[in-house]
């Protein structure tokens, strides 16, 4: 993946550049290539480099402070969660500082009457609910990564979860951000109150990969956590029948809150991994429904009614905790069985739900031809798929193959009126994929944004846009003279 | 008029326009503003419904009647339950789908499925240089490239004249159910509010219009009986609520609500105020007029004198104030940064500001 060379203008200034930041921080600047090591690449191991160097800012005022230095000095800052982006959305290049929101974690309030939190950026997203479940509520949105990723990473990404088809992704639960833009200003963009007066700026924000500005913190919507939730798992003999099944419980009327699809190839990696006791079939969902006991009991009972006309091999019910574990239990170890057996590249293209069946029969065609093989599991309700590749990266070439394989089946997912990724960011896996997806007029239309927040596209200035369309804009206005 | 029949006239309208254009839909959600009205009349037809994907993509100038048909036929609806303006302003005509989406009109189930932004997919737009743009698409969970979506919805059309939009939909509910708490004044009907939506209950609606508290649930026939009882009692503290089962009264209530009904036909000038809901009893005290909540208070609709300034009267609330029927600017003072943003956007989608303008307030000095 190729990154911009170093601004060789930048390295010369190097030495006052920490100088400068060390000035305006607490807690110093990182720049022992022994410490910036640590910051060289994200979830995306694939790649890395080391910064030029590394702050922690402890507040909003220190973030504003660092963005001016490094604005005065022409310096590109690339902004950090918790750096579990599998996208290289954090990747720096070796003239970059990165600005890590790590020390800024604290809950700074919580208003349960008018339901929203806020929170410092650097907090992770399962503390969120952590500060709140005592008395009933939870954060909606549920990244896998939800241990460890912060909920700066979330707003940048839009993150999403398990739980979307009913509960949406982070820009439906973002009601406000503190946000700091390239030149130091800080700005209020919405609020607990939830509407903004004219443009919709945090919907613009959410999402922009931290290329608009620095979120130091945010007012999160928090929700009553529901009475009671339960799973239902379905194995079918054809994974298009399967695919059929998602369709009709879809428009029957009920919103279920999850449904899970597995494939083969996953089914069978993950029983030997996990031993959930799955059926040996084709495809199996897992449909999760919530509410009280009666209420799940109606739901299910329709969804039932629904899978039967489609001949389901095994329907499973479960009647009490354990039960309903052990049908999770093989989905939430899937991606670590598959990492047991295998190198893997997990893809995130979504696609009309319609289009499950013959998206499916197309990977498999793809996977004999590029001679790898590829395990679906997915939030099949909403159509984010995750087709993982498996490779093995001490075979030379077989990291290519992967990547050009993962590359087709991500165009499939455009062609059939889908999109390249539906919660994991574009950062610079799928940057050169963009044309693919928009003409140069809708690119054109989205880097007028960051010209308007970030005129001399300073902040994470290589990612999103393919480098041919973003190269009249990346570094166009003078820098200061070494 | 002009009154392209494509987006390829539409973008060929916008190129050639020698001045403003005051883009229209079905002219039902405010005045026409300045300029050479550009109609989006022809611009009509669903293009594709998927009832099983629950998406609709649909030309801008599509009238709302026909997209709800289509949706009712398969057991569908706009959750985000959008209001139609044409009680309040006092207008006429066909609202288009377009429209609502520019006006970003929700209702009041937004409380629990969010609001038109929320269930906006995707857009196409002819910019002010007269390029066609599109973005997001028709998939819900959709990263790629910024969400330019969120910042079409509720831009009345001055970042471009939207000509296709993708919509979320979601299955209209079998059931419902609305408890009505009476005599609550603003602030014990916001304490039952919020206990209400602070419950694992799943209210879709919650409402006050000086006399009656009203709260909405909805869904599978067994599961809406059992949350009205059990809700009747978490709210048994707060008053007696009185339980109605009918659906098509519980239709007519709600959308009496959704159009803000009892300010319908009345002189002067109404806005609607967003805050936050515990802060609704001093707002409603505040504005002085006469106040109806919704949103569970995060919602509040006002009718006042002609010619009063809102925003005045509730300095010191963290509160955003909107004119829907009135002189005032839309957008009221912003703080400077923000101002230049806004600014800077309509600079560059719009470099001649020519599309609409004056509909979000008067343009702000080009930031640099």
């Amino acid at each position: 993946m190729e990154m911009p060379a170093p601004d060789a203008r930048v390295m010369a200034r190097k030495a006052r550049v920490i100088e400068r930041l060390g000035a305006v921080l607490s807690g110093g600047v990182i720049h022992d290539p022994a410490e910036t090591r640590a910051y060289e690449c994200d979830g995306l191991t694939a790649y890395r480099c080391p910064p030029l160097a590394v702050v922690l800012p402890a507040s909003t005022e220190e973030v504003a402070a660092v963005l001016r230095v490094c604005h005065e000095e022409g310096v590109p800052v690339v902004p950090r969660g918790s750096g579990t982006s599998l996208a290289g959305g954090a990747l720096p290049t070796a003239d970059s500082v990165i600005l890590g929101v790590a020390r800024m974690n604290a809950v700074l309030e919580e208003n349960l009457p008018d339901r929203y939190v806020r929170v410092q950026s650097g907090i992770t997203n399962l503390r969120v609910t952590g500060a709140v479940e005592d008395q009933g509520f939870f954060y909606a949105p549920d990244p896998s990564s939800q241990l460890a990723c912060a909920i700066a990473g979330n707003v940048a990404m839009n993150s999403g979860g398990a739980h979307c088809l009913k509960y949406g992704v982070t820009t439906n639960n973002l009601l406000g951000v503190t946000c700091v833009l390239m030149d130091g200003t800080v700005v209020e963009i919405g609020g607990p109150e939830a509407e903004q007066a004219g443009y919709d700026l945090l919907g613009l924000v959410c999402g922009s990969e931290g290329q608009l500005g620095v979120v130091t913190e945010a007012t999160l919507r928090v929700l009553p956590k529901p009475e009671g939730a339960r799973p239902v798992l379905m194995g079918f003999d054809d994974p298009v029948v399967a695919g059929a099944c998602v369709s009709d419980i879809i428009r029957a009327g009920v919103l279920p809150v999850a449904i899970e699809f597995m494939d083969r190839p996953c089914i069978r990696a993950t029983e030997a991994f996990a031993h959930a006791g799955y059926p040996d079939c084709e495809a199996l969902l897992i449909v999760e429904v919530e509410g009280s006991d009666a209420e799940i009991d109606e739901q299910l009972n329709l969804i039932k009614q629904i899978a039967r006309r489609h001949d389901p091999v095994e329907l499973r019910e479960s009647r009490s905790a354990e039960e309903c574990a052990a049908i999770w239990l093989g989905r939430k170890s899937a991606f670590g069985a598959m990492g047991q057996i295998n190198d893997y590249m997990c893809l995130d293209g979504t696609i009309p739900v319609s289009e499950l069946p013959r998206v499916l029969g197309r990977i498999g065609e793809l996977s004999a031809e590029f001679g790898l093989d590829v395990a679906n599991v997915f939030h099949a309700g909403d159509g984010n798929m995750h087709p993982l590749i498996l490779f093995d990266a001490n075979k030379d070439g077989d990291l290519e193959t992967c990547e050009a394989l993962g590359a087709e089946i991500l165009k499939l997912c455009v062609e059939v009126g889908g999109c390249l990724t539906g919660e994991h960011g574009v950062g610079i896996e799928k940057r050169d994929l963009m044309s693919v997806q928009f003409a140069p007029a809708d690119m054109e239309a989205q880097m007028r944004v960051k010209d308007v927040f970030d005129p001399g596209w300073l902040l994470n200035p290589a990612k999103v846009f393919p480098l041919g369309a973003s190269e009249g804009r990346r570094g166009a206005l003078p820098r200061p003279s070494a | 008029m002009i009154e392209p029949g494509t987006e390829a006239e539409v973008a060929e309208a916008v190129r050639a326009a020698a001045g403003p254009l005051a883009i229209r839909g079905g002219g039902t959600r405010g005045p026409a503003g300045e300029g050479t009205p550009l109609s989006l009349a022809r611009l009509t037809g669903i293009r594709l419904h998927e009832p099983g994907a629950l998406t609709l993509v649909v030309a801008a100038g599509t009238p709302m009647r026909e997209v709800e048909d289509a949706l009712r036929a398969e057991g569908q609806r706009l959750a985000f339950e959008p209001m139609d303006h044409r009680g309040l302003l006092g207008t006429s005509g066909e609202p288009t789908i377009g429209g609502c989406v520019a006006a970003a009109a929700s209702g009041p189930r937004r409380v629990q499925v969010g609001g038109c932004r929320d269930h906006l997919l995707g857009v196409r737009f002819v910019d002010g240089t007269g390029a066609a743009v599109k973005n997001g698409g028709r998939v819900m969970k959709n990263v790629t490239g910024y969400d330019l979506v969120k910042a079409m919805c509720g831009a009345r059309g001055t970042l471009g004249v939207l000509t296709e939009v993708a919509l979320k939909v979601l299955p209209a509910t079998a059931a419902s159910a609305t408890l009505t708490l009476r005599g609550l004044d603003a602030g014990a009907a916001v304490r039952a509010m919020a206990a209400a939506l602070g419950s694992p209950f799943e209210v879709t609606g919650a409402a006050w219009d000086g006399a009656a508290t009203r709260l909405r649930i909805e869904g599978l026939e067994g599961s809406v009986a059992y949350r009205a009882g059990r809700l009747a009692d978490l709210l048994a503290p707060h008053g007696a609520a009185e339980v109605e089962r009918d659906p098509e009264a519980n239709a007519a209530t709600w959308a009496a609500v959704r159009d803000v009904a009892p300010f319908h036909g009345r002189a002067g000038d109404v806005w609607r105020v967003a805050l936050r809901a515990s802060d609704a009893p001093a707002a409603v005290a505040a504005a002085g007029g006469e106040a109806l909540l919704d949103l569970g208070g995060a919602a509040m609709w006002v009718l006042v004198p002609e010619g009063t300034d809102l925003r005045d009267r509730l300095e010191g609330l963290r509160a955003v104030a909107i004119p829907v029927r009135g002189r005032a600017p839309r957008v009221g003072p912003q703080p400077p940064a923000i101002a230049a943003i806004e600014a800077g956007l309509r600079a560059r989608f719009d470099p001649r500001g020519i599309l609409n303008p004056g509909a979000m307030g008067p343009v702000a000095a080009a930031a640099a």
